[in-house]
């Protein structure tokens, strides 16, 4: 008797605390545990918010229960008939002015931190970096230090950057939601909003507007490192050459694959392409944004991309039409494509 | 009339009645039935998704499929069960409660009615002929503008003829409570259902235009070649939010506001009380109505509005809670002394009362600008709108359906069925909808067909599922309850409730005629009054004489086909012109019927008082 109780004990124990290690979700996407000042912000006014809502539910509540209680039809009841009140002024006058007086604690923060996060005073003396949204992945270029990349986005910890936005064919939306909350990318007017991380981190980003088929397969990552390691990823990112013959002859002939078929759309190097650049495809977190890192992931992913992200650009490639790539060639591809590591500044640095 | 005939007539012209009917009791069953109907659809496609997602990367249906599921699951809900569902019961009550014998314009009632129902085969008709509409219930371009198929033309052309019923029975409405009162029935006499449905007419009065023309613009854009939405073209993307949300968010009160309505009847009715602070509800009311349409951009505080239309929209958006506030208030001191009676209909309206202050909470929390730049197309605004649309309009109709029922069939539907449907509907509901609060902060955006593994995701879209097969199960034995009542419901007189508005005056159901004789109103809940005094029934206005009837008509059911069988024509003709003669054929069928009812003189008909007496001593 006494163990069944104790394994009760062990197993609600270990339910409870499944529940409350899981309650707050996972560490760098969830916005309950903000690592950056954006998040950090809204978070304030969520907690402002709730506080003075749940203010407001128990004293609902507690009228609530109480008249449940008390005036319940009892029996012998059924035919009383109550006093027909009418209104009362006094009560009508304290239930309008109150709340007011409530909203007015949330809309102060709020108006004060919409214009905060709207700030841009600090724009031109900061890195900026131009996202570009298609369906279904993001490609980032840091114009002034002339970097394109993709997936990715590095950052220095402790600082603030800013992401300005466009879409290149349908809407969709930025959020990294431990980081800041989001924005929208739209095809017609640039939207501009800042993102600063405090600690150094590999922080997960989402597609939050709705933008067909992959929308759920849309992430990106924003990988957080100390300003001198960022220092380092810019100038090695500087200095790469797409050119460079890799060390094995698997490799060498995958980068002649992907020279004949692939390069019409991806680009290795500081080049703008129609897909994804893959410069530092090595140090990528994962494939595609969603697929785990690894060799067989990358092959299957190359052989039929429709079955991992539908609807993508991919799909319309010609070597997919006329089957010029089998197994093998993927193979080369991949091992091609995994050696690409320009900089030793990588996901892993972010700790 | 022939009550005698109409017991004997077969299925055939049962059905004949009905497409012909302009009845307003009769066409509140027909929007019912069809509202009913497409409930169920839109429930199942609910069950789809939430199945979908009972697991991380599961594969029970394709990216494409699920947001065709997704979309119609939306605009199902909101324009063909909801909207039809409110309409049901205003066209039951409310000429009821004004002591009308109709609505201002029957013909155009059965025309609103069918045209609605057409726009609502239409935009299904998508499923059969290679995928519904996928961009949402929202439609946002370029999506919308460059879904493939034809599937988002049938969410145009379908939302246009379906919109337009909407507007034509709101118009409607307008006019009849205006027009149509009982002597003595002022403005501040009126029951809350109408006068939830009277702005409620208003709000649809001013807000469907700028979803017409939004539904137009885009119409252009996918079928003619237009750029509107195209920002290549020198079009903004951007137009279409604010046109789609200076409507949508007025629908959101359009919805809401009848279902306050239903709760202010049945807590009033169900404490034996007056409703407390009459006239702060109908101001919080007005002023509900009114705020509604100041609001709109709050939908897009990420669009990249700035930070001054952000904080202003913000702080409007907050203003709206006061007058709620108030309304929660009043409902709770109407209880407050009163002498509480718990049927199905009051348990509903009951539980209406929690779950929409949680909703209404994280309304305020939404409205804060920029924490809902973290909510935002998150499940958090998921669970937000599901609380406030199931918790206070679905609510209410299953609350308005069990309290009115009697009046419309003169059956009472099974109490305990009602409560067990309650039950597993209420905690089934709860279940799905407030463990997604936490999910969008977690960061699961709203509209993913797949989440990934190793996100904490897990555990709340699981119990989610488990919720929303509950509330299936809560249906189901609705269901169950409703075909046990129309085979052999227990038979019932015309006040079984202890009611106070005058649709509890006269039989269940209603005669076709409503009042034999226009009442005389002496004051609030007209009906109390009387009892109060001792009286049986009403005091009449009008001395006993002919009534004045409008004749059936057969035309509303043919002119809206007619918009029907035009809506292929404009979306086929985008592959070949040949298919412009169905816009001939089917614009023809409608302005040759609109002719016929413009040239012929059709003045009704009038039931004599012998027949009436007669009647009366059968």
């Amino acid at each position: 008797m006494k163990d069944w109780m104790g394994k009760i004990r062990t197993l609600s124990l270990f339910i409870l605390m499944t529940i409350v290690l899981s309650a707050c979700g996972r560490e760098n996407l969830t916005a309950l545990v903000p690592k950056g000042y954006g998040a950090e912000e809204s978070f304030r006014i969520i907690i402002i918010s709730i506080l003075v809502m749940i203010f407001v539910f128990i004293v609902v509540m507690a009228i609530y229960v109480y008249v449940l209680i008390r005036y319940r039809q009892k029996k012998g009841q059924e035919n009383m008939i109550p006093k027909q009140t009418e209104g009362n002024h006094t009560l009508e006058v304290i239930w309008t002015v109150i709340p007011i007086l409530l909203l007015i604690i949330i809309a102060v923060p709020t108006v004060a931190t919409t214009y905060d996060l709207a700030d841009e005073s600090e724009k031109e003396d900061s890195i900026n970096v131009s996202v570009t949204g298609m369906q279904f992945w993001w490609h980032f270029e840091y114009e002034d230090e002339g970097i394109q990349t993709s997936q990715d986005l590095y950052i220095p910890t402790g600082e603030k950057v800013y992401v300005n936005m466009l879409s290149s064919d349908v809407l969709h939306s930025f959020w990294v939601p431990s980081l800041s909350g989001k924005m929208d990318v739209n095809p017609e007017n640039e939207n501009s909003m800042y993102i600063e991380a405090y600690e150094e981190g590999v922080y997960w980003g989402k597609c939050a507007e709705f933008c067909g088929d992959s929308h759920s397969l849309m992430d990106f990552k924003i990988v957080a490192v100390s300003p001198e390691e960022y220092e380092e990823w810019v100038s090695d990112m500087q200095n790469l050459d797409g050119e460079t013959t890799p060390d094995t002859t698997t490799a060498q002939e995958g980068q002649e694959l992907f020279e004949n078929s692939c390069l019409g759309c991806h680009a290795v190097g500081n080049t703008p392409s129609v897909g994804p650049n893959l410069s530092n495809f090595g140090d990528r977190t994962m494939i595609a944004g969603v697929l785990e890192y690894n060799k067989e992931e990358l092959v299957e992913w190359i052989l039929d991309p429709a079955s991992k992200k539908p609807g993508n650009g991919m799909l319309g490639a010609d070597y997919l039409q006329d089957d010029t790539i089998g197994e093998d060639e993927a193979d080369k591809i991949a091992e091609y494509l995994m050696q690409l590591k320009p900089s030793d500044i990588t996901p892993d640095s972010a700790q | 009339m022939s009550t005698i005939a109409a017991n004997k007539r077969g299925f055939g012209s049962a059905l004949w009645d009905y497409i012909t009917t302009v009845d307003h009791k009769k066409i509140a069953i027909l929007y019912l039935v069809a509202g009913g109907f497409f409930f169920l659809l839109g429930g199942l496609e609910a069950l789809a998704i939430r199945w979908q997602l009972i697991q991380p990367m599961n594969d029970f249906v394709s990216a494409g499929f699920y947001n065709e599921l997704i979309t119609m699951h939306g605009t199902t809900m909101i324009f063909l069960a909801a909207m039809p569902l409110i309409f049901a019961f205003m066209n039951a009550v409310v000429p009821l409660q004004i002591g009308a014998r109709d609505v201002a314009f029957p013909f155009l009632n059965s025309l609103g009615f069918w045209l609605f129902f057409f726009g609502g085969i239409m935009l299904n008709v998508g499923w059969f002929t290679g995928g519904a509409a996928d961009a949402g219930w929202t439609a946002y371009a370029p999506l919308s503008t460059t879904s493939a198929g034809e599937g988002v033309d049938y969410y145009v052309l379908g939302l246009q003829i379906s919109g337009a019923g909407t507007l034509i029975a709101g118009i409607n409405f307008l006019v009849t409570i205006v027009n149509m009162r009982a002597p003595g029935m002022t403005y501040m006499r009126m029951p809350l259902f109408t006068w939830t449905t009277f702005v409620v007419s208003a709000l649809i009065l001013f807000a469907f235009p700028a979803l017409t023309v939004g539904l137009f613009l885009m119409m252009f854009d996918r079928l003619f070649g237009a750029g509107f939405f195209n920002a290549d073209m020198g079009g903004n993307s951007v137009i279409w939010q604010h046109l789609f949300w200076i409507f949508g968010h007025p629908e959101v009160y359009i919805l809401i506001l009848p279902a306050f309505g239903i709760f202010s009847e049945i807590i009033s009715t169900f404490s034996k009380k007056r409703l407390f602070g009459y006239t702060a509800m109908v101001f919080a009311t007005v002023l509900i109505g009114f705020l509604g349409f100041m609001v709109w951009a709050h939908h897009m505080f990420t669009v990249g509005m700035g930070p001054a239309a952000n904080a202003i929209f913000a702080v409007a958006t907050m203003a709206i809670a006061v007058p709620t506030g108030i309304k929660i208030f009043n409902w709770l001191f109407t209880l407050w002394g009163g002498n509480i009676k718990l049927t199905t209909a009051m348990l509903w309206t009951l539980a209406f009362i929690p779950t929409f202050t949680l909703g209404g909470m994280t309304g305020v929390m939404l409205a804060a600008a920029t924490a809902d730049y973290q909510y935002h197309d998150s499940y958090f605004v998921v669970a937000h709108f599901h609380y406030v649309i199931v918790g206070g309009v679905v609510f209410g109709l299953f609350a308005g359906l069990h309290y009115w029922w009697p009046k419309m069939f003169g059956t009472m539907l099974n109490e305990k069925l009602g409560k067990l449907t309650f039950w597993l509907f209420f905690i089934g509901f709860h279940l799905t909808f407030f463990i997604q609060h936490f999910l969008g902060l977690m960061g699961m955006p709203r509209r993913y067909w797949v989440y990934l593994e190793d996100q904490n995701l897990d555990l709340g879209n699981f119990i989610s599922t488990i919720g929303a097969l509950m509330m299936g199960l809560g249906t189901i034995v609705l269901l169950y309850n409703i075909v046990l009542t129309c085979i052999k419901g227990e038979k019932v007189g015309g006040d079984p409730w202890d009611g106070r508005t005058l649709e509890w005056a006269i039989s269940s159901p209603a005669p076709f005629y409503n009042f034999k004789q226009t009442p005389l109103i002496r004051g609030l809940d007209a009906l109390w009054v009387e009892k109060s005094e001792g009286r049986k029934g009403l005091t009449p206005a009008e001395p006993l004489g002919d009534i004045h009837m409008p004749n059936g008509s057969i035309l509303p059911i043919i002119m809206s086909f007619g918009f029907f069988v035009a809506g292929f024509g404009f979306i086929y003709q985008k592959y070949d012109l040949s298919w412009l003669t169905l816009i001939f054929i089917g614009m023809g069928i409608s302005l040759a019927t609109m002719l016929i009812r413009s040239v012929k003189d059709d003045l009704g008909f009038h039931i004599h008082k012998e027949d009436l007496d007669k009647e009366a001593g059968e």
